[in-house]
């Protein structure tokens, strides 16, 4: 069966992790890597995994674009170079996938609204958070039932799988979590908390989830939307799990989630990197389904 | 009066009061814009040099995860910075929790001082937060949390970051009350062999274990120049080191810390142990903390969900302790009660 060939920008760990997620894939196939590095050991992973690879940026992979038929890229670079990136490649019809803070498309949270996105033939998606893939569902499954007037997640993370990026820009990813758990969630006002714990043996992702309705929740509406939501994710996030909850005290409703990676090149402590990379993995499978279903074409974007 | 002889006397040392802000955690942030002022304004006639004012979590703090206080920190720190005749406010910052958004706005507000937070092994999540506290102009501290999860070694090198990021003053911070004198002494002399000579060395100590004021002294023994307490100890846990018994044991030493002593014992007995919810004091619970290593903060919220869960308090703080559980990760004590609840057959699992 035919494939969209795609290339990752950012050779660290996240852009590690998604070759192997896309190449399992039955409608991608992973065609380039693009690191800053040649000494990389990403770059170096790549090549021995049958990718082709270019240490120069994103400049070193545009003039192969079109002869190597490159439709999705995903960025996982950090949020100041990424606009320049979705510009060169968006310019070119390829269609971006954001796993940086940028957020300069519609934000992304695959259960909840890909459909919309991918219905929309949107040319840059953003993936938020790890934070924000683990918890949005769950907030988003209360406010569908009932409307939530503040919902607040905190986000344990094992010390070892938070990357420099994160932990030198902690305010932006507090501020693009809370922001689109109020646009996505459904939430009116949205707070995120997260907590970097250097545990060993790493401790397994940690997510917990509250929201205040704003009149008496349904106990039973309400879980019952969670658990339904719960399926959904594992359908790409396999180690997406319920450990306590949903429990109730007056308005307030609160879900305890673990998230457990798949292990493929990050360990399975880092399920935050993880529901990152498959959610990711899971937008671009949409878009590339509706592409090679002839239902939606992608289209070059002029530059501004 | 008996004097002693020693090797501290004449050592300047900044004290910086907690009850504002640490105490906030024993008062379950219920403290008002009337008793802040009242107890800053004592202070500083007392002649306390720093004080700091925000929700026990610090900026950022109003949440479920660590309950909504009675004003918002603007509020308080508005009402409380200009009565100030000579002390300075200072607030509480975790990356994490609190932002640079948050810090300008307490800034415009007034405070001028603050304790940029992390835990013992992640300074490199502040060096944001630190920069920006630094380009207010404000006195800025690197704080070391929970420091008995590092050793020496390690907490040099944190602190060298954080002092590299432009913090005035590294802090080893005790919040668990874990650390015994040696323990202190050997972090502090470590920061003291890697920091810059004009870079000053803090230590912050919780009561738990009945050490807070040993440990300052060692800390001071060992080059550190700037002590967090508390008057009366209103603060997390057993409290922090009251304030007011430490500067009676500073001025028996000859070390010089510029307070009023009996200033200071009239605003503990007169004006914040009237406040108190509960004696703040080592009860079976806080000495758990101490003797387990666990969160200060985590006191008040494990005894609650050990009466909604029927799990005795001290086996869910002896839990969170082996799973390691850091400041902040608050959520996980309703978390562990409920899982050990399910295993004692308390509470049944929800099933679609």
């Amino acid at each position: 069966m035919k494939k969209i060939r795609c290339a990752l920008i950012g050779s660290g760990n996240i852009g590690t992790d998604l070759i192997y997620k896309i190449q399992r894939s039955p409608v991608l196939e992973p065609v380039w890597m693009v690191g800053i590095d040649p000494e990389s050991e990403g770059l170096a992973r790549a090549r021995s995994m049958g990718l082709k690879t270019t240490a120069e940026g994103v400049d070193g992979l545009l003039p192969h674009v079109l002869e190597d038929n490159i439709q999705i890229a995903f960025d996982a670079t950090s949020a100041y170079v990424h606009a320049e990136n979705s510009r060169k490649l968006n310019e070119l019809g390829v269609l971006m996938i954001d796993l940086t803070p940028a957020a300069i498309g519609p934000l992304c949270v695959p259960p909840v609204n890909l459909r919309e996105h991918a219905d929309k033939v949107e040319m840059n998606v953003n993936m938020i958070s790890c934070a924000g893939q683990a918890t949005i569902p769950i907030v988003n499954a209360v406010s569908r039932i009932q409307s939530v007037g503040y919902a607040e997640i905190v986000a344990s993370l094992a010390s070892k799988s938070v990357g420099p990026g994160t932990r030198a820009n902690l305010d932006e990813f507090t501020y693009t979590t809370s922001n689109a758990i109020e646009k996505v969630g459904g939430a009116r006002k949205g707070k995120a908390l997260a907590i970097i714990n250097p545990a060993e043996p790493p401790m397994i992702m940690r997510n917990t989830i509250s929201c205040l309705t704003d009149d008496e929740p349904d106990h039973v509406k309400i879980t019952e939307s969670i658990l339904q939501m719960i399926k959904e994710v594992q359908k790409y996030v396999p180690g997406y799990r319920l450990v306590n909850g949903p429990i109730y005290d007056g308005n307030k409703v609160q879900v305890f989630m673990e998230v457990a990676g798949l292990g493929d090149y990050l360990p399975k402590y880092a399920g935050n990197l993880d529901i990152m990379t498959a959610a990711a993995t899971r937008t671009a499978e949409m878009f590339a389904e509706e592409i090679l279903a002839g239902r939606i074409q992608l289209k070059a974007v002029e530059a501004a | 009066m008996m004097s002693s002889t020693n090797n501290l006397k004449g050592r300047k040392v900044v004290l910086h009061d907690m009850c504002l802000r640490d105490g906030m955690h024993a008062k379950r942030e219920q403290i008002s814009i009337d008793q802040m002022v009242k107890v800053a304004t004592a202070l500083d006639a007392a002649g306390v040099p720093y004080i700091q004012v925000t929700h026990g979590g610090g900026l950022g703090g109003n949440s479920l995860q660590h309950g909504f206080a009675l004003a918002s920190n603007e509020e308080y720190i508005s009402a409380v910075a200009p009565k100030m005749k000579q002390a300075k406010v200072s607030v509480l910052l975790i990356p994490g929790l609190g932002t640079m958004r948050e810090l300008q706005s307490a800034y415009d507000c007034g405070a001028r001082s603050v304790h940029v937070a992390t835990h013992c092994t992640e300074a490199d999540t502040s060096p944001q937060h630190i920069a920006f506290a630094r380009k207010l102009g404000m006195d800025t501290t690197g704080f070391l949390m929970m420091a008995h999860l590092n050793d020496p070694a390690g907490i040099a090198k944190q602190g060298k970051l954080m002092e590299n990021y432009g913090a005035h003053t590294v802090y080893v911070t005790d919040s668990a009350g874990y650390m015994l004198p040696e323990d202190v002494k050997a972090r502090v002399q470590a920061l003291r062999d890697v920091l810059k000579p004009e870079t000053e060395i803090g230590f912050h100590g919780h009561h738990n274990l009945g050490m807070g004021i040993a440990n300052s002294i060692a800390a001071i023994e060992a080059g550190a120049s700037r002590i967090d307490g508390s008057v009366a100890g209103l603060g997390a846990g057993a409290g922090n080191t009251p304030l007011e018994v430490f500067a009676a044991v500073c001025e028996r030493m000859g070390i010089d810390t510029g307070v009023d002593l009996f200033k200071l014992m009239d605003a503990a007995e007169d004006i914040i142990v009237p406040m108190m919810d509960h004696i703040v004091r080592v009860d079976r619970e806080s000495l758990t903390l101490g003797f387990a290593g666990v969160y200060s903060t985590f006191l008040l919220h494990s005894k609650r969900a050990a009466e909604r869960f029927g799990v005795p308090a001290r086996d869910i703080l002896v839990e969170l302790g082996r799973k390691k559980m850091i400041g902040g990760q608050e959520d996980m004590i309703m978390d562990t009660a409920m899982t050990m609840a399910k295993e004692r057959g308390l509470l049944k699992e929800v099933t679609a």
